[in-house]
């Protein structure tokens, strides 16, 4: 009785939830946008067909015998124990199947492992918790983070919807930007600890490791927008480092460089002027907001235990030089990084000033970029 | 098999000492070590579903509503080392120590002092390992793979785990070394190795797995420790060391720590779906050596969880054809249970069920687990919730369901009274569902390409992380049906009978129910 | 088969309840707490001792327990089978521990440090990471961390130390062949010979590593070659130490006139588990000193 209504109550749940699933769900594997992505999928089906079959025929002979086998049935047991006629044909037979899936599987890999000839370089580098995209051809150097929206949305019981957000967890601020129909070869690496950059639509999933340099490639057919995760556990944001790429035709791909080196240009500028405390303390705040309060938090209280608060720290408060080491170096063993290579001259002396004259702290002093570079 | 000359030393009380609290911490009796280890197994089993439940709860809709992100890898990290190290390896050396004796006719353990120890470390270790949650900074977070550099980032908690690690690492290799010596030294005579149980067999070659790779993550979460507290570089590339090494050490134990959590299991379902079709196990010596092949394999698979973290292709493909191999003897195994139904007489008790239920699942486990060995789609599936579903396969209506199938086979030997069967079966029937419910979707939620280890995510991924979440909660607590069970049976119950079931065959089931203090003071002698 | 040896009659010896297991559970709690907690910097010396004395405390009562069935014969050769099968497995877990830091040398020197020198497959770890870094063993990494250093020469302090452990070996050999045919002189001698070749080479190689420390700069923090010199090596002494103490019990039991020419389990334990530190060395000296 109790297992009946337990039945029930669970079928109707899922019932319910299939009414009302939403349009955008999927439930098998991505074929893709590239040739490999296609490979895989392919593979792919013919390893599920496999299995389903194989476990038709096992799982129906197990099935015919409980039926028919059984005592209440009054069927008699036979004494039969062995045959080794029968246990080198289950041996091998497997063996064949196994020997068909894996010549494909190994023609593909072999495949995806050459990333010769390819017509771009990028270079990714990956931060707890943002990517650094990197085209040493072109010279453009840019962060890829979780885009804000989601961020307020992320937070536990903010009260917004996360239906109501685009793309929930899954858009960045600046996407990664290919041209479609060329060879790109991927450089990875890692600034801290090992995170994966994989995109599934395009068939690539690849570690980021500390002080080695992984690559890959990949060949969109299609221009469009591709989205994934980082795929490997790195620490608390790990579900909040999405990766978008957007693939555009050739024309549209050089409009978007040159954009950017006129960008970077610019921004080099920030770094050679002289600043007013104001101004630093502005720009620093909204440095903090989107590099340093992942971990020490939108106000500064930080996490006990975890994350040091930045209101009353005795480096945020002390020695201002202690205070600039210890971004620009990061302390070693910790989450704590060295920013001295992720952000200009004239970001960390803001951050810096902020975080002086900020989040409940006055110092007081404050630091010039001039004072940063001078001290890197 | 025949059992002679079944006698108990008259200065011998059947019940054993009073039951006191000394009694407990002092006993070199197999059987009280047995039942200490699977009682402890059952409470923490509870521990770490209670975790996997605020997994669930928290992943039931999107958004975050009841954890921070950091506690919620904390509870994916504890929830796993409970599990894995707390809950189903005990559970099996509780079974162990309880059968293996009886199984070949033995009067104890060889080496009963030993085994005391073996148990009283792990309540330590766990004391030390669950505190982790309460002590500043909170509970390891970085996965229970451990994996540097994250690792090193914990805070007041990272000794605690790595010396949780170590005690948990000594007691594994004393309980095995046990197993081997009364394996090998302690069988009646006539007690040949090929007529050994197959769950005597199965724990034979796990005690092997064990000792070989025990010390290896004792090793590696040393290099850790060092890493962390004395400057050394093994895991960091400045000084000439690589993360990825760890990987390959951690695995190499790793991947033989998963059969180590199956193999048993198989010797369970060996024994019990033979007495249930009331026809022999078929192919016994098959069996074996499908056992003995899976443990040889299992020590050139590792590198098929480390896939993605760029090997060279040689090393790739090498992986990928030796995992693909183990497809070979496992299914030896699953079609030789499937023979020994064939034209059995079979009859469904709870045991039973939970022994088919073993075989459907497991399968279906493995079969996701040939997929994922294939390297360029695991390339797609690998840390997706795909990886998820296929090794909840294989644990929870693998091992776990091996293990409550065991409990439903022996508990009347060993408490001496019958639990009432209609309720096993209710048990196996609503966990059964409810399993499906909960990891099935995941299949689809990884294939749709969800990360795994992430406490929130994006929309479309919502309906089947709600049916799933919906899965464990039925699931979970129909396990507290299982405690109810047991724990009344053990209490009272009708009394069981020697042979408790029709088909059993088999020394244990020729003591009384329950087994005297010492089983076999005086050796029988097998034919 | 070894079992159709002993009839159905034969008894089995169980101890009966013992309390010392658990007295050894507590100490290793309480050792392990208080490393924990000297790391984590909260003091935990006190704890740390009060482990090593409990530890100390339980072997004394646990082996004495031991030694006195032992000398009571209470133990007949099947008993005495089951420890030999469980000492022999208890070496080869040693041996699989030393296994991880092998096999961690091993990947360093013919894995990591030629990627990050430029060979083969991660050829662009070294190009876009560490392109002034050349491979050569003995490294400390492309970073250089630990500051220069000069690496452990084998001939010298190491190859005497080797000459020592063998010849610790012979003695054994010979104390235990001197046991068998009775010679209870010798026996002594050749234990007490044997440990004290033993605690010899413990205070050489702490000279080498003050040697190391102060002179040479090769610290632990020498990168991954300091790493894996006094890992190994460290974890060897170790050994060598706990060896040298089991021997000196074996020869204070000797001295007390125990073990018989047929009957010695605990002098061969002893004996295998010296070997066993023995041919570690030997392998340890051809990979981390000499090649
Ligand atoms: C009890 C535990 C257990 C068992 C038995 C297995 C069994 C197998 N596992 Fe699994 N596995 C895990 C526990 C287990 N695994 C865990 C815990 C992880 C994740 C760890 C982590 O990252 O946290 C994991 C991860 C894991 C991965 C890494 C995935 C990734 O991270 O990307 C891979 C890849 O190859 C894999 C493969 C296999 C294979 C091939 C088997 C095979 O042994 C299965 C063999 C069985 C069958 C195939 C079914 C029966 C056979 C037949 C009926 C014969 C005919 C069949 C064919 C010809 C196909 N497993
Ligand atoms: C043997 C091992 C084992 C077992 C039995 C289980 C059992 C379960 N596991 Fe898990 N699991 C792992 C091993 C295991 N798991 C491993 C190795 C990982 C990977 C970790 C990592 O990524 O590092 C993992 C990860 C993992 C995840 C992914 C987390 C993530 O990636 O972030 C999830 C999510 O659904 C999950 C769920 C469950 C559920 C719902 C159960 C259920 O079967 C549990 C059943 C529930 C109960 C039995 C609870 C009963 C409790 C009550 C009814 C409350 C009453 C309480 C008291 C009386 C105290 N597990
Ligand atoms: C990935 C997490 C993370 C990020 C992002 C981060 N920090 Fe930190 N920070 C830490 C940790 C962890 C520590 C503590 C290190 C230790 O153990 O001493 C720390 C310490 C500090 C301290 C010293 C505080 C004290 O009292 O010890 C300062 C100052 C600091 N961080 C500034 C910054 C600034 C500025 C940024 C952004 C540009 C930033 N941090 C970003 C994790 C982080
Ligand atoms: Cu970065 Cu996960
Ligand atoms: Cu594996």
């Amino acid at each position: 009785m109790v297992m009946v209504r337990f039945l029930r109550t669970a079928t109707l749940a899922t019932l319910l939830l299939a009414a009302k699933a939403q349009a955008d769900w999927q439930m098998n594997l991505t074929p893709g946008v590239t040739e490999v992505s296609e490979d895989i999928y392919g593979i792919h089906m013919m390893a599920l067909w496999v299995c389903i079959i194989i476990g038709i025929v096992v799982f129906g002979a197990m099935f015919y015998s409980i039926l028919h086998h059984r005592k209440d049935k009054g069927h008699q047991a036979a004494t039969f124990h062995e045959s080794t006629k029968v246990e080198i044909i289950w041996t091998a037979v497997p063996v064949i199947i196994l020997l068909s899936l894996a010549v494909p599987a190994a023609q593909a890999l072999i495949k995806m492992e050459d990333s010769s000839n390819s017509e771009l370089t990028v270079k990714i580098t990956a931060y707890q918790w943002k990517w650094q995209y990197e085209y040493p051809n072109e010279g453009i150097k840019f962060f890829s983070s979780l885009d804000t929206k989601s961020r307020k949305a992320g937070v536990k019981n903010s009260g917004i919807d996360p239906a109501s957000v685009e793309h929930y967890l899954r858009q960045v601020d600046s996407p990664l930007v290919v041209p479609a129909g060329k060879k790109i070869r991927v450089l990875i690496t890692s600034n801290d600890v090992i995170h994966s950059w994989g995109v599934p639509a395009l068939g690539v999933k690849k570690d980021a490791i500390p002080g080695f340099v992984n690559d890959t490639w990949f060949n969109i057919k299609t221009p469009g927008e591709y989205r994934g995760q980082c795929v490997e556990l790195c620490g608390k944001d790990h579900g909040y480092m999405p990766i978008t790429v957007v693939a555009l035709d050739d024309a549209a791909f050089q409009t978007w460089v040159t954009e950017q080196k006129t960008a970077m240009a610019a921004a080099q500028n920030d770094s050679n002027k002289e600043w007013t405390k104001e101004e630093l303390i502005e720009k620093g705040s909204k440095v903090y907001a989107t590099t340093c309060s992942a971990c020490h938090q939108a106000g500064g209280q930080g996490i006990p235990g975890v994350f040091p608060a930045m209101t009353g720290s005795k480096i945020a408060t002390g020695d201002i030089k202690a205070h600039l080491d210890i971004v620009l170096h990061g302390k070693a063993n910790t989450a704590m990084q060295a920013f001295g290579n992720q952000l200009s001259d004239a970001d960390i002396a803001a951050v810096i000033t902020f975080e002086r004259n900020g989040l409940g702290n006055s110092v007081g002093d404050m630091l010039q970029p001039a004072d940063v570079k001078a001290a890197r | 098999m025949n059992a002679q000359a079944v006698h108990v030393d008259h200065d011998d009380h059947d019940h054993g000492p009073p039951n006191s609290g000394m009694r407990w911490i002092t006993t070199t009796n197999h059987k009280d070590i047995g039942t200490l280890y699977l009682l402890f197994s059952l409470l923490m089993f509870f521990v770490g579903g209670l975790m996997a439940l605020i997994i669930r709860a928290e992943l039931f809709k999107p958004g975050l509503q009841l954890v921070n992100p950091d506690f919620f890898n904390q509870m994916t990290t504890m929830h796993a080392l409970v599990m894995i190290f707390l809950a189903v390896m005990p559970a099996f050396v509780g079974l162990a120590n309880w059968m293996i004796p009886i199984m070949i006719g033995a009067p104890d353990m060889a080496l009963p002092r030993m085994n005391n120890w073996s148990f009283w470390i792990l309540p330590f270790a766990s004391v030390i390992l669950i505190s982790t949650l309460f002590v500043n900074g909170g509970a390891p977070a970085g996965g229970w793979t451990m994996y540097p550099p994250l690792v090193l980032q914990t805070g007041a908690s990272f000794p605690m785990l790595i010396f949780a690690v170590h005690l948990l690492g000594i007691s594994s290799i004393m309980g095995s070394i046990n197993i081997i010596a009364t394996i090998m030294n302690m069988r009646a005579p006539g007690m040949t190795y090929m007529k050994m149980p197959l769950f005597v067999w199965t724990w034979f070659i796990t005690a092997y797995l064990l000792i070989a790779t025990m010390p290896v993550l004792a090793g590696a979460v040393t290099m850790l420790l060092t890493d962390k507290y004395f400057g050394t570089s093994f895991f960091s590339a400045a000084g000439g060391g690589d993360p990825v090494m760890f990987q390959h050490i951690f695995w190499f134990f790793g991947h033989p720590e998963v059969y180590i959590l199956i193999l048993p299991a198989f010797g369970i379902v060996s024994q019990i779906i033979p007495t249930f079709a009331r026809k022999p196990l078929f192919g016994y010596s098959s069996m074996v050596y499908a056992t003995a092949s899976i443990a040889f394999l299992s020590f050139i698979v590792w590198a098929h969880h480390m896939f993605t973290v760029g090997l060279a292709v040689e090393a790739e493909l090498f992986f990928m054809f030796a995992t693909m191999l183990i497809a070979v003897p496992t299914g030896v195994k699953v079609f030789n249970w499937v023979a020994t139904m064939w034209k059995g007489s079979m009859t469904f008790e709870t045991p039973m069920l939970f022994a088919i239920g073993f075989v459907v699942m497991f399968t279906i486990g493995g079969f996701s687990g040939v997929m994922l060995a294939m390297t360029p789609v695991d390339f797609q599936y690998h840390d997706t919730y795909f990886v998820v579903a296929h090794f909840h396969y294989v644990l929870v209506p693998g091992a776990v369901f091996a293990i409550m199938a065991a409990v439903y086979y022996w508990l009347p030997k060993w408490t001496g009274h019958m639990y009432n069967d209609k309720l096993g079966r209710i048990h196996f029937w609503i966990s059964a569902v409810f399993v499906n419910i909960l990891f099935f979707p995941q299949h689809f939620l990884g294939l749709a390409g969800m990360p795994r280890r992430i406490p929130d995510y994006s929309v479309q991924f919502a309906d089947f992380n709600m049916i799933s979440s919906i899965g464990a909660f039925g699931f979970g607590f129909s396990q507290l049906l299982f405690a109810y069970i047991v724990i009344s049976t053990i209490r009272k119950g009708k009394q069981a009978t020697d042979i408790v079931w029709e088909g059993a065959k088999g020394l244990e089931w020729t003591l009384s129910s329950p087994p005297p203090y010492h089983s076999f003071s005086v050796q029988p002698v097998i034919k | 088969m070894a079992n159709t040896q002993h009839a159905t009659t034969q008894h089995y010896y169980v101890p009966s309840s013992t309390i010392w297991p658990f007295i050894g559970s507590v100490g290793l709690a309480l050792l392990v707490l208080g490393i924990i907690r000297m790391l984590n910097q909260q003091g935990g010396t006190i704890l740390l001792f009060m482990g090593i004395a409990t530890l100390i405390y339980m072997l004394y009562g646990w082996f004495g327990e031991v030694i006195r069935e032992s000398e009571s014969r209470t133990y007949t050769r099947w008993e005495d089978r089951s420890f030999r099968i469980g000492m022999s497995w208890f070496i080869f877990s040693e041996v699989m521990f030393f296994a991880a830091f092998f096999g961690a040398l091993f990947y360093a020197r013919h894995l990591s440090v030629p990627w990050l020198g430029g060979a083969g497959e991660e050829a662009n770890t070294h190009e876009w990471l560490w392109n002034s870094f050349s491979a050569v063993w003995p490294t400390n990494g492309p970073a250089n961390v630990g500051g220069s250093f000069e690496a452990m020469p084998a001939w010298g302090l190491p190859t005497l130390n080797t000459i020592i452990l063998l010849t610790s070996g012979v003695t054994v050999t010979w104390a235990h062949h001197s046991l068998k045919i009775g010679n209870r002189q010798n026996l002594i001698y050749g234990l007490a010979m044997t440990v004290a070749l033993g605690f010899l080479f413990v205070g050489l190689q702490m000279i080498e590593y003050s040697h190391a420390y102060h002179e040479m700069n090769l610290t632990l923090k020498s990168g991954i070659y300091g790493s894996t010199f006094y890992l190994l090596t460290g974890f060897h002494g170790m050994h060598v130490t706990l060896g040298a103490i089991m021997l000196t019990v074996i020869l204070v039991r000797s001295m007390k006139g125990h073990f018989t020419a047929s009957n010695h389990f605990g002098f061969e334990a002893a004996a295998w588990y010296w070997h066993f530190v023995d041919v570690v060395w030997l392998i340890l000296f051809v990979f981390v000193y000499w090649l």
